[in-house]
């Protein structure tokens, strides 16, 4: 398939892998931060293809990881209700909260609808005009646009019964949080492609001159990845702490200015709970004063509900990179895919989910 | 053929359509069996068999929607048991067919469903000689429900089963895998993509019939429906109690299906088939069978290997060159966010 086999080539994966096992000299500690880059380096074994110098390490870049418990309750709560229709993306549906998750709460009874656009939800609500439409607006600043759009059209169109819970996370903030910690161990990271499409790439120099990180901001397709590594690899023998830009066939240094400006219209930067990392400041977006009457929090009356997070589940240390999903007492035994007891074993993209599906020999 | 019931009259399934009186009577004998000529007006079929060894087994049919590119719930029920058989390595000859239809029901609907059936049922050479209609309320029943039960006859002494599998074994697979699932899942509101992707609904039980008249025995056959080869593959290792090897790059697939699977996030591996199967074949003889599967399908390819290894250990080597643990999907195939 034209501009994907390209990236998947055997021949030309088999090259990178010589030449990054040809510069290696010392063992590195990389993150990729992206949860779509932990998902392909599992799905096509590259771990055990690198040197055993290399540890990759599976940063907090899955959107459905990082939603907070809370967060999740007050979904299953709004979606019970009669008058609802809850739309989400689908792999927040299996995603558990204090008690269930959203597909239980569809087998209940509640209309739970997956959908691939936010704008479907915008159209479901134009086809229900008696509905409470409630769109779940997650993810990191590549799904930003899109859930914006989504309420910039709602606004237009004067569809009063369309709201959003928002729980839009940051990247930047992220990566400082982890650096920040004194038991860090990630030496290098490969930054999230398609966050940088949007936002583009100006706000990594701040962070890999202060904490002296090389960062390279990498794609999502094998040779993407491999590259990304070698990039990477290089400068960490080098000495080198610069941001460079592997995915040039679609990241541009200022990125994408007129997603920048929709954003910067529907959502204003606040703190933010993550799941399994606590609240990191400035990491969040929420609705602004102009979008305000579109949030489902406010209507639904849900600003009130806190819950805590499951005390066995290490999800922190592991999307920080201080533990890998095996070193978890739960892991594959009380924790699975089936019966989840932290965010990153439900979503494919979830660094334990991706351990457990795609496995080490 | 048109509907022989008069739409003037009921143009939709009523309730009484399952009330046992007149017009009960009128959509068996007008429309069911104007389709079903073998059914005979009676509570139970008498069957002809002489052969020693039958094999039964039942499916229920709850697709939705209920027409989609390439077939619709009634060739899909006929298919879906008459592969069931043929992956015992029995020929399929008989099935009973009950209805569960919903009030509303269009009758031209029904007519289309039970006509494909008789379709289907034709073409592999299987006789409906039983069935039953009931009916449900409106907003009860996903328009309707259908569960077919087949009964086919072993003609050889041979078990073809998971635990007939050995080590050495190669896995060959029929076809291009995905396209049923792909192609129901676009035909579906709220998913809608444009493809040309028709699902491959099929039977299978003529592949299997030549692969036995060449005296080939293959160790087990599995249709790879529900979860995919993926599953197909895990249940068969574990059973089997083998490690199963096999080359994602060996996988043949259509590129309208991993097209559609790359924009929604999904693994092929793991979408359903209506009209592919894996083989177990003992090494000798993977060339004879796989001359004969290229007589219906030039896809069709050897995938893999058994090994006495890991006991329900599947791995796929990547495309790349990498090795992985191919798992059982999770259960609902649910897009990636991103």
């Amino acid at each position: 398939m034209k501009y994907l086999d390209e990236y998947r080539d055997p021949q030309a994966a088999r090259k990178y892998v010589a030449a990054i096992k040809k510069i290696t000299k010392k063992p590195w500690t990389i993150m990729e931060i992206c949860g779509g880059q932990t998902h392909a380096i599992v799905r096509y074994g590259i771990q055990n293809m690198l040197p055993d110098e290399i540890t990759l390490v599976h940063g907090p870049g899955c959107p459905v990881c990082v939603t907070p418990i809370e967060k999740i309750d007050k979904a299953l709560e709004i979606a019970a209700r009669s008058n609802v229709i809850f739309c989400s993306f689908g792999d927040m549906l299996r995603v558990p909260g204090s008690s269930k998750d959203l597909l239980t709460v569809r087998a209940e009874g509640g209309d739970v609808r997956a959908i691939y656009s936010p704008l479907d939800a915008v159209q479901i609500a134009r086809d229900n005009p008696d509905k409470e439409i409630v769109f779940f607006a997650v993810g990191f600043e590549t799904t930003a646009p899109g859930n914006a759009m989504a309420a910039y059209q709602a606004k237009e169109m004067g569809l009063k019964k369309f709201s959003m819970l928002v729980s839009h996370v940051l990247v930047p903030p992220a990566m400082e949080s982890i650096l920040s910690n004194t038991e860090c161990r990630v030496e290098g990271f490969l930054a999230a492609g398609h966050v940088c499409t949007v936002m583009g790439i100006e706000a990594y120099a701040p962070i890999s001159s202060r904490y002296k990180v090389p960062i390279v901001v990498t794609g999502f397709e094998p040779l993407d990845i491999l590259q990304g590594l070698y990039m990477c690899i290089s400068q960490l023998e080098q000495g080198q702490t610069n941001v460079e830009n592997q995915y040039v066939r679609v990241v541009e240094e200022h990125g994408n200015r007129l997603a920048q400006e929709l954003i910067s219209k529907v959502f204003r930067i606040i703190p933010r709970q993550w799941r399994g990392l606590g609240e990191i400041p400035q990491s969040g977006w929420k609705l602004t004063a102009e979008y305000e009457d579109l949030d489902a929090e406010y209507r639904f009356d849900m600003i009130d509900i806190v819950q805590k997070e499951c005390s066995e589940c290490i999800s922190g240390e592991i999307m920080q990179g201080l533990k890998k999903p095996m070193q978890c007492p739960a892991f594959a035994s009380k924790c699975t895919p089936d019966h989840p007891l932290g965010a990153p074993m439900v979503s494919a993209e979830g660094a334990c989910s991706a351990y457990y599906r795609y496995g080490n020999e | 053929m048109n509907c022989p019931v008069p739409l003037s009259d009921y143009p939709t399934v009523m309730m009484a359509h399952g009330g046992g009186g007149r017009l009960m009577q009128r959509l068996i004998d007008e429309l069911f069996r104007a389709a079903f000529v073998d059914v005979q007006p009676h509570d139970g079929a008498v069957l002809d068999i002489p052969q020693d060894k039958i094999v039964i087994t039942t499916d229920s049919f709850v697709v939705s929607p209920l027409f989609f590119p390439g077939g619709n719930i009634g060739n899909l029920a006929v298919n879906g048991t008459i592969n069931d058989l043929a992956m015992c390595g029995a020929k399929p000859r008989y099935l009973s067919v009950s209805f569960i239809l919903e009030e509303g029901l269009s009758m031209e609907t029904l007519w289309q469903v039970v006509r494909a059936m008789r379709t289907a049922a034709d073409v592999a050479n299987v006789a409906i000689v039983t069935g039953d209609t009931k009916v449900v309320e409106r907003g009860r029943g996903n328009g309707l429900y259908i569960n077919t039960t087949g009964i086919g006859v072993l003609e050889h002494n041979h078990v073809i089963a998971p635990d007939q599998v050995k080590s050495d074994d190669v896995v060959i697979l029929s076809r291009d895998i995905g396209r049923h699932g792909m192609a129901v899942m676009g035909s579906r509101e709220g998913l809608s993509f444009e493809s040309d992707i028709k699902s491959d609904c099929a039977p299978l039980s003529a592949y299997v019939q030549d692969i036995l008249q060449a005296g080939i025995i293959p160790h087990c056959l599995r249709d790879a429906t529900r979860g995919g080869v993926a599953a197909v593959l895990n249940e068969i290792a574990t059973a089997s109690k083998l490690q199963i090897d096999i080359r994602e790059n060996a996988i043949p697939v259509d590129e309208a299906v991993r097209g559609a699977c790359e924009i929604l996030g999904f693994d092929p591996l793991h979408i359903a088939n209506e009209g592919c199967f894996v083989a177990f074949i003992a090494p000798q003889e993977q060339d004879s069978v796989l001359d004969i599967l290229h007589r219906y399908n030039p896809q069709a390819a050897i995938i893999g290997t058994v090994a006495d290894n890991k006991p329900g250990l599947v791995t796929l080597e990547t495309p790349i060159g990498g090795r992985r643990i191919l798992d059982m999907p999770a259960g609902e195939i649910l897009p990636r966010i991103c």
